[in-house]
């Protein structure tokens, strides 16, 4: 595969697992909180396209679950065909989070309902559950990663500029944070919270921890780079033509550091995804009813859902798609900037 | 020599205290503390849970706290556990036993598997083997600890084959050595392989592109053109040139087995040191979550100082020029 077109595909491949998250409300057939008690734990919907009686049917379509005689499996109701279609309107959401809209990318005719990923213990669709949930945890992943990446740019910059006495101090905060194992102090600093607090405190603490955790090694890689950069020529004949300061700083130092600074993003948004998904599984980050990919896993601890429901896994499936594309990207990246440099 | 590692040791000791001032004041400024759920109890009075705080030291000023607990530290009890009733060494020894054993264990499988596959795909670079053992490690990088640590339990549940959780078998007629011994290396399997698989595909992608780099240096032809046999080349010319970034790898994967492993047991059961910090957590029982995580710095703190010697021991350019 030539180059141009693996960044294509890669690039393709990332905007195919980010935009039905973004637009949750748009392409989730139903809201994540909506409930049917009468189908706990039902199935992935089974696509048709030829009925009972043999007829080929080119617009496909499913059969309601029913519960089988005994109750303890479910079996397709295949008396009646509910049609698949698309752009339908159902459930009102907020798209964009701005104006309200009824309209589903895909969805079957009522009463039956469509369930890409089958459902949970409490009949929420499990797929409408992973798209919103990956608003929540994408979003987490995003700002963590702005954060991290802005306060140890910003440190990294300034301790290898300006030096001395900063710089001590800095890097002696520095080599502190990485002493401390990471997790551990995504633990310590959790348990400074309350235990149960509003969703979005907690997802907005949540950012705060991760950049407080994530900054050390950004600034530390930051810093290295300006170091490096100050001294180039360019650099020292800009300053013997007087230029200021923060002209150096802005316009010939600033961005030797912006290859580095987004392959280490490419690198920072998984992990930052992943600190979520951890603390949310351990029941430490958002809570129900609200999902996030966090705490859609967390129901694979019980026993049974671990053992018997093996949709249950799908989420955590896009979970592994979504870190490949991203480890593809930082790979991809790193190799860019190296043949560009050398 | 020994003044630098005198230095170095002096100079992990610091950042040790560093970390416990850090983690102490954040862990204070928490806005509820042990006794707050039992407010909310009718049958227990506000001045009993006000005594109680004074008893625990509580109403005090955070310095007073810390030079407190550092006393309590330097007694070798690293504090007062209120959930346990007793001192958080006695919860904490065991399990930071089971932690060391699973870690280490996980460590030695996991270096020698990335070592003897990496070396293996810088041998075939470019072969298919190659190209798969990129693929594969690249999914394993992808999957996130827990979810390995789950289908590891699924595996366990479906053939019946492993034990579930903990450390030994709830049977009080084994009691020779042997079959304890067996006993616990079957609680430690899953782990094991949970946290080693873990860690695999980074170690075997730094292995690769250290091994590529000395493969192709001038020396490694030279003396594939002396006619020195391919077995011995590579493990002892290559591997060893090789060893120079991988050696301060392996420092940093000691540490970072450290918060691997806090998950791998928490899904697994395994009695270390994991599940301890996820109740001192839950409970807000400050003391055990700061000895935790104390132990743990010192754990990394300890692997950067063995990586640091080894290299020392190893480089001869190093230690012409000092650490």
């Amino acid at each position: 595969m030539s180059n141009s077109r693996r960044t294509t595909l890669l690039i393709s491949l990332l905007v195919a697992l980010h935009l039905p998250v973004i637009l949750a409300g748009f392409f989730a057939p139903y809201d994540y909180a909506l409930q049917d008690r009468d189908l706990p734990f039902a199935p992935p919907s089974r696509l048709h396209f030829v009925d009972q009686t043999g007829a080929f049917h080119l617009r496909p379509f499913v059969y309601a679950w029913k519960q089988s005689p005994l109750g303890d499996a479910y079996e397709e109701d295949q008396t009646r065909m509910f049609n698949l279609r698309l752009f339908v309107t159902g459930a009102p959401y907020a798209a964009v989070g701005v104006w309200t809209s009824r309209l589903h990318l895909f969805g079957v005719e009522a009463p039956a309902r469509v369930f890409v990923f089958g459902t949970d213990g409490f009949g929420r669709d499990e797929f409408s559950r992973a798209l919103y949930g990956g608003r929540i945890s994408l979003l987490a992943g995003f700002l963590g990663a702005a954060v991290a990446l802005l306060a140890g740019g910003a440190l990294g910059i300034v301790a290898g500029y300006y030096g001395k006495w900063l710089d001590t101090v800095v890097m002696r905060l520095v080599e502190l944070f990485l002493a401390l194992p990471w997790l551990y102090l995504l633990f310590a600093v959790r348990a400074v919270l309350p235990l149960r607090i509003k969703t979005t405190d907690a997802f907005l603490l949540f950012i705060g921890v991760v950049g407080l955790v994530g900054w050390a090694r950004p600034a530390r890689l930051v810093r290295g780079l300006v170091l490096s950069a100050k001294e180039r020529n360019f650099v020292l004949a800009a300053r013997a033509m007087g230029a200021s300061e923060l002209h150096i700083l802005r316009w010939h130092v600033l961005p030797q550091t912006y290859r580095t600074i987004l392959t280490m993003a490419a690198l920072l948004v998984p992990q930052f995804i992943l600190a979520e998904v951890t603390l949310s599984f351990l029941g430490l980050g958002v809570g129900e009813p609200i999902p996030s990919w966090g705490n859609l896993l967390t129901e694979l601890q019980k026993y049974n859902v671990l053992v018997s429901y093996w949709w249950m896994y799908l989420p955590a499936v896009m979970l592994v798609v979504l870190f490949l594309a991203y480890y593809w990207a930082s790979e991809t990246l790193e190799e860019r900037f190296a043949t560009v440099s050398s | 020599m020994i003044s630098k590692v005198a230095l170095r040791v002096f100079h992990s000791l610091l950042l040790l205290l560093g970390v416990s001032v850090f983690a102490f004041a954040l862990l204070s400024f928490a806005p509820g503390n042990f006794f707050d759920e039992l407010k909310m109890n009718p049958q227990i009075s506000p001045e009993t849970v006000a005594s109680l705080k004074v008893q625990y030291g509580l109403d005090q000023p955070l310095p007073v706290r810390y030079v407190r607990w550092a006393a309590s530290v330097a007694h070798g009890e690293f504090g007062y556990s209120m959930s346990y009733r007793r001192p958080v060494a006695s919860l904490l020894w065991w399990r930071a036993r089971n932690t060391l054993l699973l870690a280490t264990l996980a460590m030695l499988l996991a270096w020698t598997i990335a070592l003897c596959w990496g070396v293996l795909q810088a041998l075939h670079r470019g072969g298919w083997i190659d190209h798969s053992s990129r693929a594969l490690t690249a999914v394993l990088l992808a999957m996130p600890e827990l979810l390995i640590g789950l289908l590891l339990l699924l595996l366990a549940v479906r053939t019946g084959w492993f034990p579930t959780g903990g450390m030994t078998s709830i049977n009080p007629m084994n009691t020779g050595f042997s079959t304890k011994l067996w006993d616990i290396t079957i609680h430690l399997f899953l782990p094991v392989v949970a946290l080693a698989l873990g860690a695999i595909p980074v170690l075997v992608r730094h292995v690769r592109s250290a091994m590529i780099a000395v493969l192709e240096s001038p020396f490694i032809e030279a003396a594939r053109g002396h006619g020195i046999p391919r077995w011995r080349l590579i493990w002892r010319h290559a591997l060893p040139a090789a060893s120079n970034s991988l050696i301060s790898l392996l420092g940093f994967s000691i540490g970072a087995l450290g918060s691997l492993s806090l998950l791998t047991e928490i899904v697994l059961s395994w009695p270390g040191l994991g599940p301890l910090v996820l109740e001192g957590v839950l409970a807000r029982d400050i003391h055990v979550v700061m000895a935790t995580v104390m132990l743990s710095s010192l754990f990394l703190l300890v692997g950067n100082l063995f990586a640091d010697l080894l290299l020392y021991w190893a480089d001869p350019r190093i230690r012409a020029v000092g650490p």
